[in-house]
């Protein structure tokens, strides 16, 4: 069974085609990267992936379960996480408290045990707290515990983010665009930061990015998105000679130089 | 031994007020603001749920309100009076004295149902559009319960001013004021657990980011319905509560004005401030009293602070912090497991 397979996918807004009979398919522990020019699909593909959408055509199956019908937190508690482009930390609570409320699937007591604090409550929230702050720890976040992210630099709510999204124990770890407003050497970080996420927590990584130093340089496999379709596929040699590719980024020839 | 502290210290208050208004150190009228004190801070800590804690903009807490009320009175006079409408008591008049909390929690439940009108619209709507369905399901209530006669439509209902004697006759103490001391205790206890908890914060993050919590692993609709649903039982409570203490209500006293009363408090307080609501609910309810000669002119007062509080302090007197933030030595008392940035 593979981890991720995503047959035909066909989506519209309204009379808009954005994917246009998408295929894919993870079959555990790669590193796969998503690019393509602006407007080209990207997002939707991850949108549609983690549930937010429902593909007008098509299915997706995550762990060889279809995905419609199930609603986005229903999909995340299944093992699939994600960051966002423009990042969407809950800014009024701390980073602490970030890392904790993602594990709201997994809580094991509810209003009467908020309500009565039984032992099972305190149980709980201690192991919540003890996952969270074991990610800060090796993220090297310990010290922005209970700081709120709008006050962090912009490359540390990134990483937070990403501390987050692991505190769901995911299986498939989807990354919309992480370098992106980075520094030069934030980005460094954020490459060896990914590769060492996908060999500690044996993850597969999925991530979109504009930066082609970052794709290049982590990505093994690489699908190239424009107006919807796939125009290409394969290692990053490759996707890098193919002409298509340079042609949806670059513009034909003749164009370029009129 | 220490978490016990804020519960005690509670406990004192209670007991002091309660016998102050037994000795007659508190006459009838102070024993009427304090009750309403407690009112008020039912209603503007369970309105701040709602629009402090989740974000949203409820204007129609006084309909839940009126829920309850007529709920738990119906229920008292049907059950513990002789009463024209209903007949004679179905049960033993003195035995008000130890269902009275139950029918109360019946009125508190019936709300909560109620409060389901505002919960499921808000699966698929939010901010103006959901506070236009609020402000609708407040008249919809007030213009239900004024179309039906049996319970006395607009004239309003009344007969538990019985209820309130025959338990007194049992024992003679000042049972509603009791009862509400002992429901504002419940009320802000409820709340600040739930709201201290990660459990709780899911209501948070909805405010924060509605689609990053719910891709985040939060189930917005659940949360979203404990939120409207214990809100508006606690305003039913409120209400319950509300109707003993004159014995009579009428549909005219749960308008839109009643809720703008409660917005009022809240957005005085602070938003995500429940020590902010507390001390919002006592202080305005004690500074109308002393405009109470001003009559009308009170809708003048009231809707003037709005204004002087939207233009210089937008955020409320507490604002998304509590008093043990503003005063760290309080935490050694009220909170000492507790800890924020």
């Amino acid at each position: 069974m593979s981890l991720l397979e995503i047959r035909e996918v066909t989506h519209y807004f309204g009379g808009l085609r954005a994917l246009y009979n998408l295929n894919l398919t993870l079959e555990g522990g790669e590193l796969l990267g998503l690019i393509g020019p602006n407007g080209a699909g990207k997002t939707t593909v991850f949108n549609l992936v983690s549930g937010f959408y429902t593909p007008t055509e098509g299915e997706i199956l995550f762990l060889g379960e279809g995905l419609a019908g199930l609603r986005p937190h229903q999909v995340t508690a299944r093992g699939m996480a994600r960051t966002f482009q423009n990042i969407r930390l809950w800014n009024s609570l701390t980073v602490l408290e970030n890392l904790c409320l993602s594990q709201h699937y997994q809580l094991g007591y509810g209003l009467l045990g908020a309500v009565l604090r039984t032992r099972s409550y305190h149980e709980n929230e201690r192991r919540i707290r003890k996952t969270a702050q074991q990610l800060l720890e090796i993220l090297g976040l310990s010290h922005y515990a209970d700081e709120l992210p709008k006050n962090l630099p912009y490359g540390m709510q990134r990483r937070v983010e990403i501390g987050r999204a692991l505190s769901l124990h995911p299986k498939l770890l989807l990354l919309d665009e992480p370098a992106a407003g980075m520094n030069p050497s934030e980005v460094d970080q954020l490459i060896d930061l990914v590769r060492w996420i996908r060999d500690e927590f044996n993850l597969t990584i999925w991530l979109i990015e504009h930066q082609m130093r970052v794709v290049m340089n982590l990505c093994e496999i690489i699908k190239v998105l424009d107006f919807g379709e796939t125009i290409a596929e394969g290692s990053p040699a490759e996707v890098q000679q193919n002409s298509r590719v340079v042609q949806a980024y670059l513009g034909d020839e003749e164009v370029a130089y009129a | 031994m220490r978490r016990m502290i804020p519960f005690l210290l509670y406990l004192l208050v209670c007991i002091a007020t309660v016998a102050g208004a037994q000795a007659g150190v508190f006459n009838a009228y102070v024993q009427l603001i304090i009750m309403y004190v407690g009112i008020n801070i039912i209603l503007s800590t369970s309105l701040n749920l709602i629009n402090g804690y989740m974000g949203e903009f409820s204007v129609g807490h006084a309909g839940f309100m009126a829920v309850g009320a007529y709920i738990t009175s119906i229920l008292n006079v049907w059950l513990f009076t002789d009463s024209s409408v209903f007949g004679p008591s179905l049960l033993d008049p003195s035995s008000a004295l130890y269902l009275f909390p139950v029918t109360l929690l019946a009125g508190g439940f019936g709300a909560a149902l109620v409060g389901l009108l505002v919960a499921i619209p808000s699966f698929r709507t939010r901010g103006d559009y959901l506070a236009i369905i609020t402000l609708a399901v407040n008249y919809i209530v007030k213009s239900s319960i004024e179309n039906i006669q049996v319970i006395g439509g607009a004239r309003g209902f009344m007969g538990m001013r019985n209820v309130v004697n025959s338990m007194k006759e049992v024992v003679d103490v000042p049972w509603v004021l009791i009862w509400i001391l002992v429901f504002t205790g419940f009320t802000v206890w409820v709340l600040q657990r739930l709201v201290t908890s990660t459990y709780g914060k899911g209501i948070v993050a909805i405010r924060d980011d509605e689609i990053a919590s719910e891709i985040m692993s939060v189930d917005t609709r659940h949360m979203k319905v404990v939120a409207f649903m214990l809100s508006s039982g606690l305003a039913g409570v409120a209400g319950g509560l509300f109707a003993h203490i004159l014995g009579y209500i009428n549909p005219g006293t749960f308008t839109i004005m009643k809720s703008t009363e409660i917005l009022v408090m809240v957005y005085l307080g602070g938003m995500g401030s429940l020590s902010g609501s507390v001390l919002s609910a006592i202080g305005f309810t004690v500074i109308l009293e002393l405009f109470r000669p001003l009559q009308m002119a009170k809708w003048v007062v009231i809707p003037l602070l709005l204004i002087l509080l939207m233009l210089f302090r937008p955020e409320g007197i507490m604002g998304h912090r509590e008093l043990t933030d503003v005063f760290p030595w309080l935490r050694r008392f009220l909170a000492p497991q507790e800890r924020r940035s």
